[in-house]
This record gives C-alpha cells, sequence and structure tokens, in this order.
C-alpha cells in the first residue's frame, strides 16, 4: 500500500511511545546501570567497567546453564518443526471438523503456563498421575525429582504439547493460501504425495514456517515458568536453564551486577533474532502487496 | 482457468494408486486422532483429579472419580486467598487489555497509513519488547514500581504488562488495517468526516474482527505471565499463579483444589476460542500469515 507522507503520523504514536518506554526503557536503564557497577549499599554506585561482563563470560555456570538452553531450544525445534507439519497436513481442509479440531489444538496455548506445570506435574507423578503410574506398572524406573534424563524427558513432552499446536495452526494458515488450482496440475502430473509436498506446499508455507522457527526459539530460549514448576530447576541444576538461572541469581541471591551483565547479553541475543524475525516479516509483507490473492 | 473433467481424472489414475491415497487418508486421520488425544489426556488428568477427594487421590489412580465431589470447586469458591487471586488477576488483565488495545489503535493506524520519520525503526523495537524476556525485566520492574509507590497494585502489574501487550497489539491491529483500502479513509474525508468521526465511526466497526483478536491475545498473555505478576505483588494483589504455587501449607498440599484451581484458569480462555478459531495463527504470527 502506498503510504502518505506525514511526520504528524508521530502525534497518533505518541501514547504507545509513552507507555512502552516507561515500561521498557527506564527498566533497561537500571540493568545498564548495575551491569557498569557496584554497590555496598546505601544507592553508593561505583564505576567497574566491564567487569561483571567478564566475570560472566568466564563464569562455569554460565556455560553450562547456556548449553543446556541451545540444546533444548535445539531439540525442540528439531520434534516441534516436523511434527507441526506433520499434523498440519493431515488436517481436514473446512467444514465443521475443521474448525473442531482447530479449537482442540488451540487449547494448550491459552492454558496460563503455570498450570501447565502443574498438569504435567499432577500428570506425570508416580503416586498420582496416570502417565507416572502407568510407567511404574509398565516397570520403568521413572523419577522427575531426581534422574535428570526423566526432568528433560518430562520437560520436552511437555512442551510439545503445549507448543506444537502454534506451528500446526502456522503452517495451517499457509496451506489454506494455496489454490486448488496448483494440486490439479500436481494431478494431472501424476505428482507423488512426497513432490506435492516437497514442490507446492512447502515452498507456500516458507514465510511462515520461518515465523514459526523463530518464534519457537525464542520463546523456549526465554522458557521460565514451565520448569520452574514442574522441576524448579533440578534434580540439582540440570534444567537450569538460562531464564530460571537469571531469576535465581536476581532476585533469589540479589547478585545484580552479574545479573545485570547477563540480562544485557541475553538482551542482545534476543535482538539480533528479532532483527532477523523484523526482515523475514518485512519480506513476507511485500510478497504479498506483489501477489494480491 | 480450466477444470479437469473429473471423470476423466479418474479415469487415467490407476485403480493402486487410488487404494494408496484411501490409505493415506485413513492414516492421517488416524495420525491426527492419536495427536489429539495427546492434547486431551493431561487435561482429563486435571478435570479428573478436581472431582475427587484428597483420600481417593492419594489413595490411588482411578481413571474416572469414583466418589464424584463439588468439594474443590467448592472450597475455592469459599476461601478469599482463592477466589481473591481470580478477581485479583482479571482486574490487571482486563486493565491491561483496556490500555493496550486503546493505545494501540491510533497508532497501527498510522503505522498502517502513513510513513513518518523513524517508522521504521519504531516498528521494530516495538518487536523487540515482545520478544524481550520478562527474566530480564523482573527485578527492574520491582525497583521501578516500588520507587513510584505502585508495588502490589493492580495497575503496577497492568502496566507491566504493557511492555510485550502494547507492542503485540500495534502488530496485529496493523495486519487486520492493512486489509481495508485507503480509499475508505480517502472518501469519509471527502464526504466530511472529521478523523476521530470516521476513526471512531467507519474504520473501528471495519476491524471490529481484528479488534477482538487483539484483545484476545492480549488478555491472554497477560493471563498466562506468571513471573512478572508474582514479582510486583505480594499481599494485597494475590494473583491466581501465586496462589497456585506456594506449594506448602499447614495441612500439605491439597491436590483436589490445586487441579480444581488449573481447571478455572483454563475456562476463560475456553469459553473465547470458538470465536476466534480462524484468527489464532494470525494473532500468534503478530497480525502476518
Amino acid at each position: 500500500m502506498f503510504k502518505t507522507q506525514n511526520n504528524k503520523a508521530w502525534f497518533l504514536v505518541l501514547p504507545v511511545l509513552l507507555l512502552v518506554g516507561f515500561s521498557a526503557i527506564l527498566p533497561l536503564m537500571t540493568v545498564v546501570n548495575y551491569a557498569f557497577n557496584d554497590t555496598f549499599g546505601n544507592n553508593a554506585f561505583f564505576w567497574v567497567g566491564l567487569e561483571w561482563f567478564r566475570e560472566v563470560i568466564r563464569s562455569e555456570r554460565m556455560h553450562d546453564a547456556l548449553q543446556r538452553q541451545l540444546i533444548f531450544s535445539a531439540i525442540i525445534l528439531a520434534i516441534e518443526i516436523p511434527l507441526g507439519i506433520a499434523i498440519a497436513l493431515t488436517l481436514p481442509k473446512r467444514g465443521v471438523w475443521a474448525s473442531l479440531t482447530l479449537v482442540l489444538l488451540a487449547l494448550p496455548l491459552l492454558i496460563p503456563w503455570n498450570v501447565v506445570g502443574t498438569i504435567w506435574q499432577l500428570f506425570t507423578r508416580i503416586d498420582i498421575g496416570l502417565l507416572g503410574s502407568t510407567l511404574a506398572a509398565l516397570g520403568v524406573d521413572f523419577n522427575l525429582g531426581r534422574d535428570a534424563i526423566d526432568a528433560w524427558a518430562t520437560l520436552i513432552v511437555m512442551d510439545v504439547w503445549h507448543w506444537t499446536s502454534l506451528v500446526t495452526l502456522l503452517c495451517y494458515a499457509g496451506l489454506q493460501s494455496i489454490p486448488e488450482a496448483y494440486y490439479q496440475a500436481g494431478r494431472i502430473d501424476q505428482a507423488s504425495r512426497w513432490a506435492v509436498f516437497r514442490y507446492i506446499e512447502l515452498p507456500k508455507m516458507q514465510g511462515v514456517l520461518l515465523i514459526a522457527v523463530l518464534l519457537r526459539f525464542m520463546d523456549s530460549f526465554m522458557i521460565y515458568t514451565e520448569p520452574f514448576v514442574v522441576t524448579g530447576g533440578g534434580p540439582g541444576s540440570t534444567t537450569t536453564f538460562l531464564s530460571v538461572d537469571l531469576v535465581k541469581m536476581a532476585i533469589g541471591q540479589f547478585d545484580l551486577g552479574p545479573a545485570a551483565a547477563f540480562s544485557l547479553m541475553y538482551f542482545l541475543v534476543i535482538l539480533l533474532i528479532s532483527w532477523v524475525f523484523y526482515t523475514v516479516m518485512t519480506n513476507l509483507d511485500q510478497e504479498k502487496e506483489e501477489v494480491p490473492e | 482457468m480450466t477444470t479437469i473433467d473429473p471423470t476423466f481424472a479418474k479415469a487415467t489414475s490407476p485403480r493402486r494408486s487410488r487404494d494408496n491415497t484411501k490409505l493415506h487418508k485413513a492414516m492421517s486421520r488416524g495420525m491426527l486422532i492419536l495427536y489429539i488425544l495427546f492434547l486431551l489426556v493431561p487435561i482429563y488428568w486435571l478435570v479428573n483429579m478436581s472431582f475427587k477427594t484428597n483420600t481417593e487421590i492419594l489413595s490411588g489412580v482411578s481413571l474416572l472419580p469414583q466418589d464424584f465431589t463439588w468439594h474443590n470447586y467448592g472450597v475455592i469458591f469459599s476461601d478469599s486467598t482463592w477466589y481473591m487471586g481470580y478477581v485479583n488477576s482479571l482486574i490487571y488483565v482486563l486493565l491491561n487489555t483496556l490500555i493496550s488495545v486503546t493505545v494501540a489503535l491510533p497508532a497501527a493506524y498510522a503505522f498502517s497509513r502513513y510513513s513518518f520519520m523513524g517508522d521504521k525503526h519504531l516498528f521494530f523495537w516495538l518487536l523487540t519488547n515482545r520478544m524481550a524476556p520478562a527474566a530480564v525485566f523482573a527485578l527492574p520492574f520491582f525497583q521501578l514500581y516500588s520507587s513510584v509507590g505502585l508495588f502490589d497494585t493492580h495497575i503496577a502489574v497492568a502496566l507491566a504488562h504493557c511492555l510485550f501487550n502494547i507492542p503485540l497489539a500495534v502488530w496485529i491491529l496493523e495486519g487486520f488495517m492493512r486489509g481495508v483500502p485507503k480509499e475508505v479513509d480517502e472518501t469519509a474525508y471527502i464526504d466530511g468526516h472529521s478523523f476521530g468521526g470516521f476513526f471512531l465511526k467507519i474504520f473501528m466497526p471495519l476491524i471490529a474482527s481484528g479488534i477482538g483478536v487483539a484483545a484476545f491475545f492480549c488478555f491472554m498473555f497477560s493471563w498466562v505471565d506468571l513471573l512478572i505478576s508474582r514479582t510486583l505483588t505480594s499481599v494485597n494483589v494475590k494473583t491466581i499463579g501465586v496462589a497456585m504455587t506456594r506449594t506448602s501449607s499447614a495441612t500439605g498440599l491439597d491436590y483436589g483444589v490445586l487441579a480444581a484451581a488449573g481447571v478455572l484458569t483454563i475456562i476463560p480462555g475456553a469459553l473465547v476460542i470458538w470465536f476466534v478459531r480462524n484468527y489464532i495463527a494470525k494473532g500468534f504470527a503478530l497480525g502476518r500469515v
């Protein structure tokens, strides 16, 4: 769409700028302040330069948390993206059944994150949970409070349960935009199911799929509430991901300097991914304008 | 575009491939049903537990409540620490939804209709706030709202959630507004409508579904948050999330009540989801798709 040049539009944006600025910029400034200063209390600060950053970058604890976080996000993407696509391909195209399945699929997305944790905590308990007791009856020694692998498996299955639907819904929206004529052309060529997927459906889903990958990466990279409720970061610190560690450091131990330095670095990663996301979005918008539906 | 004569298409496709597609259909149907079962079983377990007495829960696993009871829900509706948790959460969530959508509407209009100095940077900056990890902001929020005397109030949580909900609302609304042709605006101005009159009487009804979707997503993301609401509240505004995570009490953990509380938090989303079912993907993808 052609947009009129008009700087007065700033007045329309001003309320948003003030409100988001208040909740984003002011807090971020305190973070920056803590990141470069040390304090002995009484609001007396002195400059320590990059000391905190050095400490965080060198700290073993941070490396471990980052490593766990990257492995977790990688596993999440490796499971949820293919599974999400596969489920999207099986959805009915239209009608009451399509609507009903959409609603059922979206249900986990709307549950408060701490309740997601509670649901899985109750579900996997050996004594009172359906899954836990079934596993116990099958002779599996399942204990997520003691065994790191069990804790990881629970968190991964929980995240798959919680978020795969997001990938599915996005892919489904992409699939819906493919004109029937494309499939007809495929049938004339006697294309195999795989060829239809590879050369018709996948290219058309590319945009939404990128959004799905980025959203899933971001959200799994920041995951806090679910591990906090289900495992509390344990056993030991085997499920202490970046956010869990950060909150422990900042609010639990009140190590403001390292926590702030850590926050800033965390934020830079997020900024980078946001930029990729933004580029994808604007490209998608342009494509849409060139090919009106 | 010519369409293929269906009889011709049928005649040319060999029988084997038709059997294949049938098998394929059955398989994909089966997979979908399995997946939906996987989604529903944990929720079923929560609902199941919420109708059991505590003794039954602790005495072993049963697929249906043997001793069906409303007692757990009764506890929540009669104990003020529980039901006030819902009231408190609803207050800040609704406040936040109202603020977010109200300020996002004119901004989204500006982004969809005008180009102005720094518009792209601003739009990008908004996105980064939607993506910002709540863990980074938890402590600074605590200090900010304590220093302005808003700690432990509804408005503090509502304002803090604006951090990610206003950007979300702006992006979603912009996505819907770009679908309305600009000629609509121009015709209205020629007809002598003022900007305010046009916006309220003509434009807003046109994007009513967009406003509904934006409000739904603001509600949802404010409702699902635990970290920020827990950090910004203590005694006066105890949220439902906090009520559910205080794991130890004098009598130990009451699983039945915990399950009932969980079921009650799912209900608001489940009630409205039918109305936004066709826009869920669009909402999560920030108005794109």
